[in-house]
């Protein structure tokens, strides 16, 4: 027993030690992270965010200092609260919130107190705040706007939010990131590397050189200028013209698939979305549910794309060898099957394709439509031949492009109906009404202005993208491969010559740009909005799809006008404006152009929310916008010609 | 001829390797705890491992000297080394240097000799030579005293140089006593006195008398054959009470305040806010450097030279007493864990060879030893781990100082030359 004592405690101690080192190291111990090593300095330097230039050079998107008041807590010592807070302009709750969630966040990292401090705000601080203890002054760089445009397409950028901290760390609270626009799709390219160094400090906080010699430091890589696609100057001729209208215009240009211009209408200030009153005014254009600012109509809204979608079955028709170009068919205002009746205007009869184009009938599409169906033994194996031809033109899935947002759109095949009625319980005449772009079919302006594209290139497109050039580097080779479709080369030209006689003597006959030979398509495509619970029809939406010039087209172009009526009324002519603008540079339809600026669709979006009875199509009335404001547009417009 | 080469190669290898071993892993340590920029050589007498090397050095030459003199110089000459030891620690009240409010070091040069160092073999020599004269008796009073009367005298001198620590080493001798014939009640009345201390600074004079009284009486009541008198167990009571009440008044009064805050941090005891934010920045501080240096190295350490709280020096002392943490943060659980095993297989093997030591002497002496190393064992890594109170003493083999290094290495190999001389003893 006298014996075993110490031998026993040595082994008792030894087995507590153990106990407690596992405690202390494996059972209360975190992986170990650098950044959360209070030995460690994290210092970290930002890059230059990279210029946005359009595809003339001209710069639109630069950089502009803004000042941060940041808080280390743990370094902050008391201080007189209402002297600080009456510096920085704020409450003293406000103080209490924010110091309580910056110290929530982390007692020793930086956090952002309260950011983009004016000029003047700035001058006065700067002095006063090596008063106070744990706060100081950062200066970071934020975006400037050079023209007051493009706010769909450039984006903005804003502090990274809690789900992508989490997800990628390259980033730190407070660090900013793109939002929307070119900014989130090339945040890397536009972003850089920001360089952190690690130093290493003793225990008073001091800092005694490199940690470990610098091996671990990240160098800081400026972010690279882009230049994209767009036209500015397009861009902002698009966007005077949807002045007071909704919708979307989406211009490509067919040989390379560059867009031009995209517009989206209603449009807001991109300014708006830089500093101190970003979220301020984020917030009022998020909520804005009616209008939605927010919502890119170019790219996001889906329609059923209406006539213009008759050129795609007329294609298919030739391709499928089910009909020529001469074949003919009657129409007696409309096209019946069973004892129903798909209506039609009046016009020439009987009609062959070219007729059938201009005229844009529904009968003869109709006809067509049946006879690429019913090429084959069954409705199923008719549909899924006709969808693959469809599909082969970009429609009815995402473009797979560079654009922030997207919708596939919509593109129908037997599956769809299959769900709808039954396996083999379905037949041609169920899916009619596709023949004529309306049914099941849904599309967004920019896969019709890739349509568009597509006819004028006689066959393939490539994929519609906004980045032209990237400061030493190649843009994707996606985007420089042309996309084919499954339709032969030579049936196009019928197609081409029927929009070509669209604006020689047909639809869009009003809206001819003399000296341009414009090949297009009207469309109006029926809609309806859930008002109080109940659906009801709106007026239609007013379409257009154009390319220009006939041969070696160098711009395709599809327009939206939300409820503007038929495709001439609104949509038409704003095309032949955006197409003159874009090939000649100057304006020799003022008629149509006063027209356009004078016009106001805000009464139709009013309409049906004023609690009234509303009478749509050819019961609503155009209504024009006030001189004072009409001699504001025009201000607007001298100023963009004068560039 | 044969017999002498065996006899002079009958070292206990064990031992000799685990030694070698914790110099090796000690020096490596403190020359991350120590270094100042990039290390580029070794051997540079400017950094603390430079003069480290050197100590280690001088230690090998000793060992070989050491091992050559005869066995039986030792317990002859065991009271003339007491003497010097004795003598050394007293001139330093005439000669001794200042360092840190201690008066522990001579001073020669730029070297400086910590004599309490040496005298903890010369009192293990001392107390092994009494016990083994045949006149002695642990198991009475008048043996017992002089015994004690061998280690109070150099630790009352270490004590009034202001060096605490040192002084409880010496409590280690009381394994030994015990080892050689003690009374178990001493056992029992240290246990219990430890006991009430802890117990009545933790929760109280009131609850801890309750508690005590509680058992005294259960054992009056139970023991029913050898029954202590009521009045026995009266006394004892009281006896606790003045006891308890003294522990509190000298823990109130009778410390110094930053010795009543480091029991006050062991014990959790300090409830006002402020004043724990205040220890925390002074007395607690090195504890909690401490022990996230040792947390942050987690199960495999962050490598070595590679611990960022070690290249930071956030642990003050980390090449000295605190050595340990190094080890935490840079070799983590496993290479600490290690170290641990080491020191208990030391102390195991220095114990079971004791137990066979023909030579009483020889026997003493490995258990003196063998307590002393467990004695710093204990109280420096489980000070650096939050598990005793900051009490300033060295790790053996491991800690930077000249002194410390020669004193651990002298105790250790006097004894391996006693126990490879065992074979000549009858």
């Amino acid at each position: 027993m006298r014996k075993l004592l110490l031998l026993s405690m040595v082994v008792l101690v030894g087995l507590m030690f153990i106990g407690r080192l596992f405690y202390l190291q494996i059972y209360n111990s975190k992986a170990y992270d650098i950044f959360e090593d209070n030995a460690i300095r994290t210092v970290y330097t930002y890059p230059k965010r990279g210029y946005v230039y359009d595809r003339n050079g001209e710069l639109l998107v630069a950089n502009k200092p803004s000042y941060d008041v940041m808080v280390i807590p743990r370094e902050v010592e008391p201080l007189d609260t209402l002297e600080f807070c009456s510096l920085l302009k704020i409450t003293k709750e406000k103080f209490i919130e924010t110091y309580k969630k910056a110290r929530n966040y982390s007692p020793r990292l930086p956090y952002v107190f309260l950011s983009n401090l004016s000029k003047e705000d700035y001058a006065v601080l700067q002095e006063k705040m090596r008063k106070y203890d744990g706060f100081y002054i950062q200066k970071r760089s934020i975006r400037t706007y050079q023209k007051s445009i493009g706010a769909n397409v450039l984006g903005d950028i804003g502090e990274v939010n809690q789900a992508i901290l989490n997800k990628q760390p390259y980033y730190t609270k407070g660090d900013l990131i793109g939002k929307q626009g070119v900014e989130i799709t090339y945040e890397e390219t536009l972003r850089g590397v920001k360089g952190i160094r690690f130093i290493q400090k003793d225990r008073f906080n001091r800092d005694i050189g490199a940690f470990e010699y610098g091996r671990n430091d990240i160098p800081t890589e400026p972010g690279k200028d882009i230049t994209i696609t767009i036209d500015s100057k397009l861009q902002e001729y698009g966007e005077l013209l949807m002045k007071n209208k909704r919708g979307g215009i989406v211009a490509i240009e067919p040989s390379t698939g560059e867009i031009l211009a995209m517009i989206s209408g209603p449009s807001y200030d991109p300014n708006l979305l830089v500093g101190r009153n970003r979220s301020k005014n984020f917030n009022k254009l998020y909520n804005d549910s009616l209008a939605q600012p927010l919502f890119d109509r170019g790219l996001q809204a889906m329609y059923p794309p209406g006539s213009p979608f008759k050129t795609i079955n007329a294609l298919i028709g030739l391709q499928e060898g089910v009909v020529t170009t001469d074949d003919r068919f009657s129409c007696a205002m409309g096209y019946r099957y069973g004892n129903r009746k798909m209506g039609c205007h009046a016009h020439r009869s009987p009609v062959n394709m070219n007729l059938g184009i201009y005229e844009s009938c529904n009968a003869y599409f109709a006809n067509v439509y049946r006879r690429i169906m019913d090429k084959y033994d069954t409705a199923a194996q008719g549909m899924d031949n006709w969808s693959k031809h469809v599909k082969s033109f970009g429609l009815g899935n995402y473009l797979n492009n560079d654009l922030s947002v997207g919708q596939p759109g919509k593109i129908p095949n037997v599956e769809t109906y299959n769900r709808a009625y039954g396996e083999n319980k379905w037949y041609t005449t169920f899916t009619i009404s596709n023949a004529i772009g309306q049914g099941e079919v849904l599309t967004t302006p920019i896969q019709l202005a890739n349509m568009s594209a597509t006819i004028a290139n006689r066959g393939f497109y490539y994929t519609p993208h906004i980045i032209k050039k990237i400061e030493s580097d190649t843009i994707p080779s996606k985007f420089t491969t042309p996309n084919y479709t499954t339709i032969d080369k030579q049936h196009f030209e019928p197609v081409v010559e029927g929009m070509f006689d669209v604006y020689n003597k047909g639809t869009a006959k009003s809206v001819q740009v003399s000296g341009i030979e414009i090949c297009g398509k009207t469309g109006t495509a029926e809609n309806y909005a859930i008002i109080e619970g109940k659906k009801t029809q709106l007026t239609d939406h007013s379409i257009f799809v154009a390319f220009a010039p006939k041969d070696n087209p160098k711009i395709a172009i599809a327009v939206f006008i939300e409820n503007g009526y038929f495709g001439s009324r609104f949509a038409g002519k704003m095309a032949s404006l955006m197409i003159e603008k874009y090939l000649k540079n100057d304006i020799t339809r003022v008629d149509l152009e006063t027209w356009i600026l004078k016009h106001t669709l805000e009464h139709e979006y009013e309409k049906p929310y004023s609690g009234e009875p509303f009478g749509i199509n050819r019961q609503t009335t155009l209504e024009v916008i006030d001189d004072k404001e009409f001699e504001e547009l025009i201000a607007l417009k001298a100023k963009i010609d004068a560039k | 001829m044969i017999r002498e080469n065996q006899r002079r190669f009958q070292f206990d290898w064990t031992i000799i390797v685990i030694y070698l071993l914790l110099v090796a892993f000690g020096y490596l340590n403190i020359m991350s705890a120590s270094h100042t920029g990039e290390v580029t050589n070794y051997f540079d007498t400017s950094e603390l491992y430079g003069k480290q090397i050197a100590f280690i050095g001088i230690s090998f030459v000793l060992i070989i000297l050491i091992l050559s003199v005869e066995a039986k110089f030792y317990e002859r000459f065991a009271s003339v080394i007491y003497v010097v030891a004795i003598l050394s620690l007293i001139g330093l009240f005439i000669f001794g240097k200042d360092v840190n409010g201690a008066r522990s070091w001579y001073g020669i040069g730029s070297m400086t000799i910590q004599p309490s160092e040496f005298a903890k073999f010369a009192a293990a020599l001392a107390v092994a030579k009494y016990i083994s004269d045949i006149e002695t008796n642990m198991k009475t009073i008048e043996s017992q005293l002089k015994a004690v009367a061998l280690i109070v005298f150099p630790s009352i001198l270490i004590l009034l140089q202001n060096d605490a620590g040192s002084t409880l080493v010496y409590a280690s001798f009381f394994f030994v006593f015990y080892r050689e014939g003690l009374q178990q009640v001493y056992l029992i009345i240290a246990i219990s006195l430890v006991a009430l201390a802890v117990l009545s600074l933790k929760f109280g004079i009131v609850i801890t008398l309750l508690i005590a009284a509680v058992i005294v009486f259960s054992i009056y009541f139970f023991r029913r054959k050898k029954r202590a008198s009521l009045i026995q167990s009266i006394t004892i009571l009281i006896v606790c009470t003045v006891f308890a009440y003294g522990v509190k008044l000298f823990y109130e009064h009778g410390l110094k305040e930053h010795q009543q805050n480091r029991i006050s941090i062991w014990l959790r005891l300090e409830k006002d806010p402020e004043k724990l934010e205040r220890m925390k920045k002074v007395e607690a501080y090195n504890l909690i450097q401490s022990e996230q240096a040792i947390g942050s190295g987690g199960t495999f350490g962050k490598g070595f030279m590679q611990g960022t709280r070690t290249t930071g020096k956030f642990v003050p002392e980390q090449d000295t007493d605190y050595i340990f943490s190094t080890v935490g943060e840079e070799w983590g659980f496993l290479g600490s864990s290690a170290v641990i095993i080491l020191f208990v297989i030391l102390i195991a093997r220095v114990l079971y060879l004791s137990e066979n030591q023909k030579s009483q002497f020889s026997r003493v002496y490995g258990y003196a030893v063998a307590a002393i190393l467990f004695i710093h064992f204990t109280i420096n890594i489980g000070m650096v781990m939050g598990l005793v109170p900051t009490v300033g003493i060295p790790l053996p083999f491991f800690s930077y100082g000249g002194s410390g290094l020669l004193g651990f290495t002298i105790l250790l190999f006097i004894f391996i030359k006693l126990d490879s001389n065992k074979i000549n003893e009858w």
